[in-house]
């Protein structure tokens, strides 16, 4: 590969004001490099970032050099795109409406003004770059149906499109790409990045997530206080090095001590929930807890804390609180709340947060009503609160006053947990916490929780952070289609192992002895003629304290695959004529209908149910709904 | 995270800097005021700067004036309420003709006027709060068909209640300003304290800015929608009552004109006194700012088509200030976290 520099800053100073933002930055990019920027939040990677995308100007004397050639700085967008430097942010800059075809092509039709576009021309280039990237999505897709991971890798295929077919001496830069994706989506979104590393373009990959930036990169750049204190070659590094170099020290642990638990009070009691993916959930929790649920996404683990907190309605189930029971119907979080329940969302200023009030109004949002004394709010007195809490949690910068939405990620969640945390509730529920957070910041949101949960609080996180939740959590619930598919704690709690039945179950491998019944679902339409044909798959086998189960199979989609593959499980005859793709693959899930007297007796039956249509095609999805003996 | 000496010092400036251009902000619209009442009184030495003018002008905006105080109510909950006009068209028009044809006191017509006002808020409530249809929508809707029932039973012709109480107690000079004008003072104050010192005004912002985050506080969001909903079409009769009683004669039709500067009047309020939240005293101010302008240029010989000009260019004006500040504010809340 050619060792070509195709960017590089050269003395870079950003000066806002008194505070230099960026000190005399030397950073350069190679040809065919992945090449990762990390630092903490304000650390000037933003600032970095900003400049090389021409939204800040530097100071005078900083130079940059693409491909050679020295470019006037502030640089103009066009003038950035002419000189082969892409950007793909968090927020990828898709439009969810419109097709596949439609994003990818945007602006960059072949046909000009009025004249008419030659569809198929335009569809078969765009095919061509979706399989350069190994994305199997139809061209006519809108964008709003394909997942998160897919929208990412689409964002690449967009952005090396407007590159053009050439992409030596080019720079993608990616800021922050695996914020909002699930961990077990992350390999494809990399899969794609190495793939314009190939084509001999650069890449500038800007994460938070040391794993990944050990993974992906080939060489680090860390940036601390405005100043680039080292670039270091990925191979030769390690994580425990990287975090020091972002810090700043060594960190002995990004996680706090594992609290010795003695049996407290019941805090929670779950029993028998069910939800739009959750199916018979039922969970106790002791006071000092940390209890973690997780699973791949969608498997319905995500959904709990909103169901408890009365966010959303469950179907059925009991929820009881400090031995008061909680509405599953027409819940609202006011009660939950009284009953001594806090909620932070996953999503932060949407849900969590308000982003466009202020610090203040955030964190004071659940106190306003014990500050109305003598006739009026005492603003004073809730300033000087919200003031001692961000001091408290460390929030950077202090200020009451700013607008929510100009902290930094970290410092945001470290202010809502401040928010919910003085309240001082018997159970804390959390999505995702450290979603888009800094590593220095996640220290501290760890100790946070610990803190709150050896003062008493029972703590339930959902999350995908399976390392984390190894860490933090005194045991681990595993979901896979909406049931819990084990539980982990002591020494099995480790990240092998929630991953191993994470993935475990999503295949529904290790079972035997176990009767599955079949349950049509219809999916389509097949001409007239062709006979449905019911698809019978092994049984599996666990250990369950149950003797009897009975499954059913339900259809399940879950992606398309491009032309001369054959779907691994779809064993039925035609396709959905109705359908999108003609080629869909299916992943299983079973269904419960009920139990059996005598183990074997539903055993792989196919049951004909009478259907509106003739010409449905069923296929069909496994979902546990108990055991039997292994007789 | 550690912090340079000379970066706090920075942050602190940066900060200050905020505060300063907020404060800027919050009172821009009364130098603006002056500067326009300084330019007219240069212009039209002998009769805009007299005491009677003003007297006038103020006494002719207090519907206005309590209509637009009714709707900040609406709008702070992130609700549109494009009924108003039908609401001030009821709290007119039915006192006057229950009056006239049977005889009916103008204070028991006025009761009956708002109560028929607040169903038509918990009406528009019910279909976006229940289901989920915007308020945009559904006001103009309700609105339309009020105007249109109230012309239906009324009649297109004037009616007249002068020389009953109502009209002889509202329009009685104190100091120059009529009772109405006193008691939408003491409406404003009152509201003003509602908005900003108590833990309601801080819910209600919460529910127009973040809804979702408000509800997941535990705050009742639709009870606040519900409430705001009724509010504004409550106040917008007690305007329309307000407005019989200042003039003595009114039409059905009438609250259709009043729609538009109502919502010029709220969002410029917007921008004043409170930046960025709508405000009672920020509406008073951008009522009598509007007010100023448009009696200025039709003493300078202009047309009564003036004040349509001045009221759209206010409302998108007024929009436009406020969008600008919060670019403004949220670069300064960025370099304060650098």
């Amino acid at each position: 590969m050619v060792t070509e520099t195709v960017l590089q800053f050269t003395g870079l100073f950003k000066t806002f004001g008194a505070t230099r933002a960026l000190i005399d930055v030397n950073f350069g990019v190679q040809a065919g490099e992945i090449h990762g920027l990390v630092g903490r939040n304000g650390s000037g990677k933003s600032t970095l970032i900003k400049v090389l995308s021409g939204y800040h100007v530097p100071d005078p004397g900083s130079q940059l050099t693409l491909n050679g050639e020295q470019v006037n700085l502030p640089i103009s967008g066009p003038e950035a795109a002419a000189q082969g430097l892409v950007f793909i942010h968090q927020d990828l800059g898709l439009v969810p409406a419109y097709s596949v075809l439609e994003n990818v092509r945007l602006n960059s039709w072949q046909a000009k003004g009025l004249r008419r576009i030659d569809w198929k021309k335009e569809r078969a280039g765009v095919e061509e770059e979706l399989e350069r990237f190994n994305l199997r999505v139809e061209a006519d897709t809108p964008v709003a149906a394909l997942s998160q991971v897919d929208r990412a890798i689409l964002a690449i295929v967009r952005a090396m499109h407007h590159l053009g077919t050439d992409s030596t001496n080019k720079v993608l830069v990616l800021d922050e790409p695996t914020a909002y994706l699930p961990t077990d989506s992350v390999d494809r979104l990399f899969e794609a990045v190495r793939t314009v590393a190939h084509t001999g373009a650069g890449v500038i990959f800007v994460s938070h997530r040391t794993d990944e930036v050990l993974e992906i990169t080939d060489r680090i750049s860390v940036l601390r206080d405005g100043r680039l204190i080292d670039t270091v070659t990925t191979a030769d590094t390690d994580e425990q090095a990287l975090v020091s170099l972002i810090i700043g020290r060594t960190l002995s642990s990004l996680y706090p001590d594992r609290l010795d638990l003695t049996p407290g009070e019941l805090v929670l009691e779950v029993i028998e929930l069910n939800g739009d993916h959750v199916r018979d959930f039922s969970l106790t929790a002791d006071r000092g807890e940390v209890v973690g649920i997780t699973g791949l996404m969608g498997a319905g683990h995500d959904e709990v804390p909103y169901y408890i907190f009365g966010a959303r309605d469950a179907k059925s189930g009991s929820i009881t609180v400090n031995n008061q029971v909680l509405k599953t119907h027409k819940a609202t979080p006011t009660e939950s709340i009284a009953a001594g329940v806090a909620l932070l969302p996953a999503d932060r200023l949407n849900l969590s947060g308000s982003a466009s009030a202020s610090v203040e109004d955030n964190v004071a949002l659940p106190v306003f009503q014990q500050y109305f004394s003598r006739g009026r709010l005492q603003l004073a007195q809730v300033r000087e609160r919200v003031g001692g809490l961000l001091a408290t949690f460390d929030v950077q910068p202090a200020m009451p006053s700013l607008e929510f939405s100009s902290l930094s990620g970290g410092n945001q969640q470290k202010a809502l947990l401040a928010k919910w945390l003085q309240l001082e509730p018997t159970l804390l529920l959390l999505h995702e916490p450290t979603q888009g957070v800094d590593v220095g910041s996640k220290a501290e949101i760890f100790l946070r929780i610990t803190e709150a949960a050896s003062a008493g609080t029972a703590v339930l996180i959902a999350s995908t952070e399976y390392e984390d939740l190894a860490n933090i959590c005194t045991r681990v619930l595993v979901f896979d289609s909406g049931r819990v598919v084990g539980e982990l704690s002591g020494d099995e709690l480790t990240e092998e192992r929630i991953l191993d039945l994470c993935y475990r179950g999503a295949r529904g491998r290790g079972a035997h002895g176990m009767v599955f019944q079949w349950r049509p679902y219809r999916v389509g339409f097949i001409p007239p003629g062709i006979e449905p044909e019911f698809v019978k798959t092994p049984g599996r086998a666990a250990a369950h304290p149950s003797p009897k189960a009975v499954f059913q199979w339900r259809p399940y989609r879950v992606g398309f695959i491009p032309p001369g593959i054959e779907p691994e499980f779809v064993k039925t005859p035609g396709r959905a004529a109705a359908h999108p793709s003609p080629k869909a693959v299916f992943r299983w899930q079973p269904h419960r209908v009920g139990y059996i007297d005598t183990p074997g007796t539903g055993g792989g039956e196919t049951r004909t149910v009478d259907h509106p249509s003739p010409k449905a095609v069923f296929r069909w999805q496994p979902h546990r709904v108990g055991y039997i003996d292994a007789a | 995270m550690s912090l340079t000496t000379g970066s706090a010092v920075a942050r602190e400036r940066a900060r200050r800097s905020g505060v300063v251009a907020r404060r800027v902000q919050a009172y821009s619209i009364l130098v603006a005021w002056a500067v326009l009442i300084l330019i007219f009184t240069l212009l039209l030495p002998e009769t805009f700067f007299t005491l009677q003018n003003f007297t006038a002008i103020a006494n002719s905006k207090t519907a206005t004036v309590l209509l637009t105080l009714g709707l900040i109510f609406a709008l702070a909950a992130g609700e549109f309420d494009l009924s108003i006009g039908a609401a001030l068209s009821l709290g007119a028009a039915i006192p006057a003709w229950l009056y006239n044809e049977y005889g009916t006191p103008v204070l028991i017509g006025i009761a009956i006027a708002l109560i028929a006002a607040a169903l038509m808020g918990c009406l528009n409530a019910l279909l976006s709060v229940r289901y989920n249809i915007p308020s945009l929508v559904v006001t103009l809707g309700t609105g339309t068909a009020v105007i249109g029932l109230v012309a239906g039973i009324v009649g297109n012709s004037t009616i007249s209640i002068r020389g009953d109480w109502w009209n002889t107690v509202l329009a009685h000079r104190t100091l120059g300003l009529y009772t109405s004008f006193w008691l939408v003072l003491l409406i404003a104050l009152i509201i003003w304290y509602i908005l900003q010192h108590t833990p309601i005004g801080r819910h209600l912002y919460f529910v127009g800015q973040s809804r979702e985050v408000a509800r997941l506080a535990g705050i009742r969001v639709n009870a606040y929608r519900y409430s705001a909903l009724i509010t504004s079409s409550t106040l917008g009769a007690l305007a329309g009552a307000f407005l019989l009683g200042n003039t003595g004669a009114v039409q059905a039709r009438i609250g259709q004109f009043f729609i538009l500067a109502a919502f010029a009047a709220a969002f410029l309020g917007s921008t004043a006194i409170v930046p960025g939240r709508f405000n009672a005293w920020g509406t008073v101010v951008a009522v009598y700012f509007i007010e100023t302008g448009i009696t200025g240029l039709q003493l300078l010989g202009l047309q009564a088509w003036v004040s349509d000009v001045f009221y759209g260019t206010a409302l998108v004006v007024g929009v436009l200030v406020a969008t600008l500040a919060t670019r403004l504010r949220s670069r300064l809340s960025e370099r304060s976290t650098l």
